[in-house]
């Protein structure tokens, strides 16, 4: 592993390390846990703060009591592992290196929400690493039953679709059908899996959580800042001569980020994926990475000023264009406008005002799209083109 | 009895005729015949007991359920932005002349498929392609070549 230098940023190990501790990350907590009440537990992710660590961070204590409460006997823990975010690969190595950690977070969901069953929704990209997870799964469901504890886990796998990392997307999928997003309300919590409640979350969700159980809430709850509590596993790639899988503090500010991992020459930072906001030099030193700033599922891509900020756009808008599930009007037809728009102002079939009417179609998406893919186009749109308008039309 | 019939009769009486097996059987079909035939889609949707639209819907939503033929070998070369900006074309060239196709086809001796597919995971060591279920990373044009020899051989 390369060694952080910038003094500002605080490498961590809750997730892939012992957190401090000596002990092996191979959770005897188990027996403990499944002794302890629903609601303490519940208590206890409220107190730590945690907040989803695959994009929108919900606050995972919340969602898991919504889902306790409600009275259904039959429910579901899901694991979304679809990781189809340009830019991310931190679940891969969690998966890799830590899996024993996600299945017991994904076990403790199963305990306080009263739960038989979990599944981990594992993307079609990483079918390579079914064998190994199924063998650690037959040790995992051998010894949670050994404990008396009614509860399996089992993979499900997708077959390359972003859409389907959507939570009711991926659902419809685990189902059999399309991966098309449904209307929300009402949310997973209510009427999930099989319209049963259930839990989803991300991998490294149901990893803080085990580790918060393991080592304490005060463990969590002092790294990080008021609105972004813990660590955060990042992704990083692009212009940068250390490209891979960091865990560091939450609420780093961009320019310390850019100081250690840019090339010298960082011209703008994709915080958050294609579906995430582009940030200029000029603003890295007040950026905040976090739920209080610009929050990420992790994905940190760095270009320097050798790059066509088109080009990243145009990607961008060509992998929305491919991966919109086509259910509503504006995301499917808009996506392909889109891509269509921004390559006629830059051949100069266009002139440069029509920017501005691209970027009023973003808005319309932003409102009127049913799920989040269609409604996040505009944050790339937004921060490229009105960051690096010249470069959109010379 | 059909080849087909007795492939699907094998996946059924493993999973059950849930509609919740559709994706794990064209998945299993996906990795063991490399595609979705017509023939194969009608028999899997006769013995669910759902319309052949239905198994042709879902399939088609899936990029990785293929329903068009395909090789024993399927190379998707992964088309993100990192993997252009650390050379993606230059893999895709020397993919294309040694196996003298275009991206989107099939060598004539049905062993490989030459493809483009979005983010696969592995924005730390671009370029990157699947072939399979098999990630390959850092790749250069020297290494591809070696990859695809060493596949020709088996
Ligand atoms: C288009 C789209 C793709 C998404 N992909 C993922 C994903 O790959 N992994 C993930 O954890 N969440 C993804 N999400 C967010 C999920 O819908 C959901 O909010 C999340 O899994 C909840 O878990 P968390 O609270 O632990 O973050 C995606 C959302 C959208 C709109
Ligand atoms: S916003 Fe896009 S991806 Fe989401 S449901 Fe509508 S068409 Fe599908």
């Amino acid at each position: 592993m390369i060694d952080i230098t910038n003094r500002n940023l605080k490498k961590t190990d809750v997730i892939f390390g012992e957190c401090g501790h000596k002990d092996s990350g191979k959770l005897p907590i188990l027996e403990t846990i499944i002794k302890k009440e629903a609601d303490e537990i519940i208590d206890e992710i409220i107190e730590s703060g945690l907040k989803g660590r695959g994009g929108a961070g919900f606050p995972t204590g919340l969602k898991w009591k919504f889902c306790s409460m409600n009275p259904v006997s039959e429910k579901y823990v899901v694991c979304n592992a679809d990781e189809g975010e340009p830019g991310t690969f931190k679940d891969r190595d969690i998966l890799l290196k830590v899996p024993e950690k996600v299945f017991a977070g994904m076990a403790i969901c199963g305990h306080v929400i009263g739960a038989k069953e979990g599944y981990l929704y594992l993307r079609g990209e990483y079918l390579f690493m079914v064998p190994k997870l199924n063998a650690i799964l037959t040790w995992f469901n051998a010894k949670i039953k050994d404990l008396g504890y009614d509860f399996a886990i089992s993979i499900r796998r997708g077959s390359g679709a972003y859409v389907c990392g959507e939570e009711t997307a991926l659902i419809e999928s685990m189902e059999g059908k399309r991966g098309e997003s449904r209307n929300k309300p009402p949310y997973p919590v209510a009427e999930g899996f099989r319209n049963k409640p259930t839990v989803i979350n991300n991998v490294e969700t149901f990893v803080d959580v085990a580790m918060i159980q393991k080592y304490g809430v005060e463990c969590f709850k002092k790294l990080g800042t008021q609105d972004s509590r813990g660590s955060k596993v990042f992704s990083i790639s692009g212009d940068t001569l250390k490209p891979g899988v960091y865990e560091l503090e939450m609420g780093m500010k961009l320019s310390d980020f850019v100081d250690e991992f840019g090339d010298g020459d960082t011209k703008a930072v994709q915080v958050g994926g294609a579906s995430g906001f582009c940030v200029p030099r000029k603003h890295f030193a007040e950026t905040i990475i976090g739920f209080e700033g610009i929050p990420t599922g992790g994905s940190m891509m760095l270009f320097n000023s050798s790059r066509s900020m088109y080009n990243v756009l145009l990607n961008y808008l060509e992998f929305f264009a491919d991966e919109s599930c086509g259910q509503c009007t504006p995301c499917r037809v808009g996506c392909q406008q889109l891509v269509k728009g921004i390559e006629a102002v830059k051949s100069g079939k266009k002139d440069a005002d029509y920017l501005n009417v691209l970027l009023k179609l973003t808005d319309a998406m932003k409102t009127t799209s049913k799920c989040g893919l269609g409604q996040s186009v505009a944050n790339p749109c937004s921060s490229i083109i009105g960051n690096f308008v010249e470069e959109m039309i010379y | 009895m059909t080849e087909e019939f007795l492939f699907v009769k094998k996946l059924v009486d493993k999973h059950g005729t849930h509609r919740e097996v559709l994706m794990p059987i064209l998945q299993t079909v996906i990795e063991e015949k490399r595609f979705l035939s017509e023939v194969m889609m009608n028999e899997i949707a006769l013995q669910l007991d759902i319309s052949p639209a239905q198994v042709y819907g879902t399939a088609t939503f899936y990029t990785f359920l293929d329903v068009e033929n395909r090789g024993k070998y399927v190379i998707r070369i992964c088309k993100s932005i990192i993997a252009e900006m650390k050379g993606k074309k230059e893999i895709q060239k020397a993919l294309e002349n040694r196996l003298k196709i275009k991206m989107g086809e099939t060598t004539p001796d049905n062993m490989f498929t030459l493809l483009e597919t979005n983010d696969i995971g592995w924005s730390d060591e671009e370029p990157s392609m699947l072939i399979n279920e098999m990630p390959y990373t850092n790749l250069t044009p020297e290494k591809v070549i070696s990859i695809i020899n060493e596949l020709q051989q088996n």
